[in-house]
């Protein structure tokens, strides 16, 4: 998939970035840049769905983008409901896709 | 009183509408239809649909759909949405997890 | 408990003023933001601001987002971020969680300076992966470079929808539909404008029928809606996209203040449920002030005013100053927003729809409906003129506050008077230089440099371009009407990219003379 980066801006120029890194996204191996937020470098790698949500099972992205809404929350290093929107990535970090509270994808 | 809280006016049945299924409450997963429901079983106040239903009292605290809730329950009592009191505004306003809470820092010394 | 003179909750516009004014009055004032960066949603507008040199007009937002933090600085400001205030209580105690800790802070003032959140509609599909707040659009795109979508339908004609669909286009990605259930364009015409001739289509008194999509957004459903807001069958349009932008208003984010227990009402002119206050932000609890968006929402050039208002009252109720200094600033003060408050769009005329400028001109229709002045309307204009040689074509058409372009002419080719709300006129006998600074400067991009007749058939028009890639001289490509429709074949001639033009490059196209009033945007094949 195409990246979503915007690489020059008009206005910008180019964006600082912080250290290309390596996490994990649902066991798969994603990069990004240190310091930004977790959904930036997902939605830049391609993603849409967040999470599904725990009674009608229903898919959830980004929404407000900047901490509000808490429709864009992840299990991250074991920890659900993470907004990943506000949430600086880290090299190594562990984001998954949450189910409901959980990692595990429904039955 | 005003004609907000004046429980024996007449709002009339619940009226089944095509949109019902309309998801309101983002967080708790509450439909249009069943906050009109709950007007007609007797929650006429923000608070008390809060309590019945859990609309705002997931993890965005109603950031994203207190508003909306107000219009709907408005519109099914007959009211302006400004005659309606809003839900209390309490601690904690943003989610925050529990042992955060509960973990009260020691005092700083004065103008640190 | 640590106490402090002021505590502030907010480091945006308005909070970071009123810490300011109030750190300089030698008040110990820190602050509390519950974001990562300080600066509010200033850092995400790319847009040069409107209003006076006293409001920093012409300046970008992110500009006055970095002044505003240095200025911060100096006074010596303590600003502690990834601190969200979870309690205000009656008695100015301040809960906040800081890192892993919760923390009480005692104030002997407080200024709440929350600002406001986003507004919501409900349609089938809202909840799907791809529908998004217009604010998260631009926090994506201006904060982190993360193209929000590629293909976006805009709902809301406000300034916000406005601003940001053209932002969407400025970092690359295509806005299909710019759409309102309202029947008139709700934000200033020059932004419209702005966007309409780049070939965004206006659907006014229309609305979103249904988002498409299993997993994520794939495409949109709108049809047009009657005098009480019902779907006319039939009229259904659609849309493949992958991103819906929400840009339906803001409400006041007071919930702080109504812990509090100061008095509220909810008041529709400002947005919903707000603190009952005087015009200096005086909430009914002595000592808790508000400033900004938090109390009725309005932009970001009033909210810096009113938290420089709130500092300086809270320096003087705790001591700081005399009542006669304070009364003397605040008077300057309320002037200074008093000019930000005039014009068809002030607060006081919201909802109203205003059919003639102060002038007695009439308002173009077409604008209202389109997002455009059609060409038979743009002439009715003082700043539309006609002579010999390059002169400018200021195609402001509505009472907005601002007043840049009459500064921006060194040879007084362009006056707007004392008057900040009145139409620019172009000043007879006055001679144009062709320096294009008041392209530049027209934050609503709204002024056009044209020579309609070079001699050989042909016309000259520049006119202020912020996209990439910046075609070269030399480029072909067609010149697109103010409907951007293509009208006639253009050829660049001249780009200027001057450092005193701030980003906004000046690209002069040739295009058949018989066009020079109608082509507005130039487009490369």
């Amino acid at each position: 998939m195409e990246s979503t980066r915007i690489k020059e801006h008009p206005i910008l120029g180019e964006q600082e970035k912080g250290e290309l890194v390596t996490f994990m996204f649902d066991g798969k191996e994603v990069t990004g840049y240190a310091g930004e937020p977790i959904a930036a470098a997902l939605k830049a790698s391609g993603l849409m769905v967040h999470r599904y949500t725990a009674k009608e099972h229903k898919p959830r992205g980004i929404f407000c983008a900047i901490g509000r809404c808490t429709d864009c929350v992840m299990v991250v290093d074991g920890v659900p409901n993470v907004r990943t929107c506000i949430t600086p990535l880290k090299a190594g970090m562990d984001v998954k896709t949450q189910y409901g509270v959980s990692d595990k994808p429904f039955e | 009183m005003n004609t907000v809280n004046d429980r024996s006016r007449d709002i009339g049945p619940f009226v089944p509408q095509p949109d019902d299924d309309m998801l309101i409450c983002r967080c708790e997963e509450v439909t249009k239809g069943e906050i009109r429901q709950a007007v007609h079983d007797g929650m006429w106040t923000i608070t008390e649909i809060r309590r019945y239903l859990r609309t705002g009292m997931g993890l965005c605290q109603g950031q994203t759909c207190s508003k909306l809730v107000k219009g709907i329950v408005a519109r099914e009592l007959g009211v302006s949405p400004t005659e309606l009191e809003p839900a209390t505004s309490r601690v904690p306003m943003r989610p925050i997890e529990m042992r955060i809470f509960a973990n009260e820092a020691a005092d700083e010394k004065e103008g640190e | 408990m640590t106490r402090y003179d002021l505590i502030i909750v907010g480091a945006g516009p308005s909070g970071l003023s009123a810490a300011i004014e109030a750190a300089k009055k030698g008040l110990s004032v820190i602050v509390f933001d519950e974001n990562e960066k300080p600066g509010g949603q200033l850092f995400k507008q790319i847009h040069k601001f409107f209003g006076s040199k006293e409001h920093r007009a012409k300046v970008r937002g992110f500009v006055i987002g970095r002044q505003l933090l240095d200025e911060a600085d100096e006074a010596g400001v303590k600003v502690v971020l990834n601190a969200t205030v979870i309690g205000l209580y009656q008695d100015k105690e301040v809960v906040v969680k800081i890192g892993e800790e919760v923390r009480h802070y005692k104030g002997n003032a407080v200024v709440i300076a929350t600002g406001a959140a986003e507004n919501m509609v409900t349609f089938p599909g809202w909840t799907l992966p791809g529908v998004i707040g217009a604010g998260a659009a631009q926090t994506m795109m201006n904060l982190h470079g993360v193209l929000p979508g590629k293909k976006v339908l805009m709902l809301g004609s406000g300034n916000v929808g406005l601003v940001v669909s053209f932002q969407l286009e400025q970092c690359g990605c295509e806005v299909v539909a710019l759409v309102d259930a309202a029947p008139r364009v709700g934000g200033y015409g020059v932004h419209a404008a702005k966007v309409a001739r780049t070939g965004v289509p206006f659907y006014l008194s229309h609305t979103i029928v249904k988002a498409e999509g299993e997993e994520y957004v794939t495409g949109v459903t709108i049809a047009e809606v009657d005098g009480s807001f019902k779907f006319i069958p039939g009229t259904e349009k659609h849309f493949d996209v992958d991103t819906i932008c929400l840009a339906v208003g803001l409400s006041p984010m007071s919930q702080l203040l109504k812990m509090a227990g100061c008095k509220m009402e909810d008041n529709p002119k400002r947005g919903g449920q707000v603190p009952i206050c005087d015009e200096h932000g005086r909430t009914s609890i002595p000592g808790i002030l508000v400033a900004g968006d938090v109390s009725g929402i309005e932009e970001a050039s009033s909210a810096m005013i009113e938290g420089r208002m709130a500092g300086l009252v809270a320096a003087e109720y705790l001591g700081y100053m005399e009542k006669e200094e304070l009364d003397t600033a605040l008077v300057s003060l309320d002037s200074a927003l008093d000019g930000l408050r005039q014009g068809m769009f002030a607060p006081k005329n919201r909802g109203k729809l205003v059919e003639k400028t102060e002038e007695g001109i009439d308002i173009s229709k077409s604008l209202l409906k389109n997002g455009y002045v059609s060409d038979d309307e743009i002439e009715r204009y003082p700043g539309v003129t006609h002579k010999k040689g390059v002169h400018p074509v200021i195609e402001c058409t509505q009472n907005i506050p601002c007043n840049p372009c009459q500064d921006a002419c060194k040879k007084g080719c362009i006056s707007i008077g004392d008057n900040i709300t009145s139409l620019p006129i172009v000043v007879d006998g006055s001679e144009c230089i062709n320096c294009g600074m008041c392209v530049a400067n027209c934050s609503g991009q709204a002024i056009f440099l044209v020579d309609e007749d070079c001699g050989d058939g042909t016309a000259t028009v520049t006119l202020p371009y912020e996209f990439l890639p910046l075609p070269e001289v030399g480029t072909k490509g067609k010149g697109l009407g103010r409907d951007g429709k293509v009208v006639c074949d253009a050829e660049v001639v001249e780009v200027k990219s001057l450092k005193a033009f701030d980003k906004t490059n000046l690209l002069t196209m040739r295009v058949p003379k018989e066009y020079a009033m109608k082509a507005r945007f130039f487009k490369a094949v």
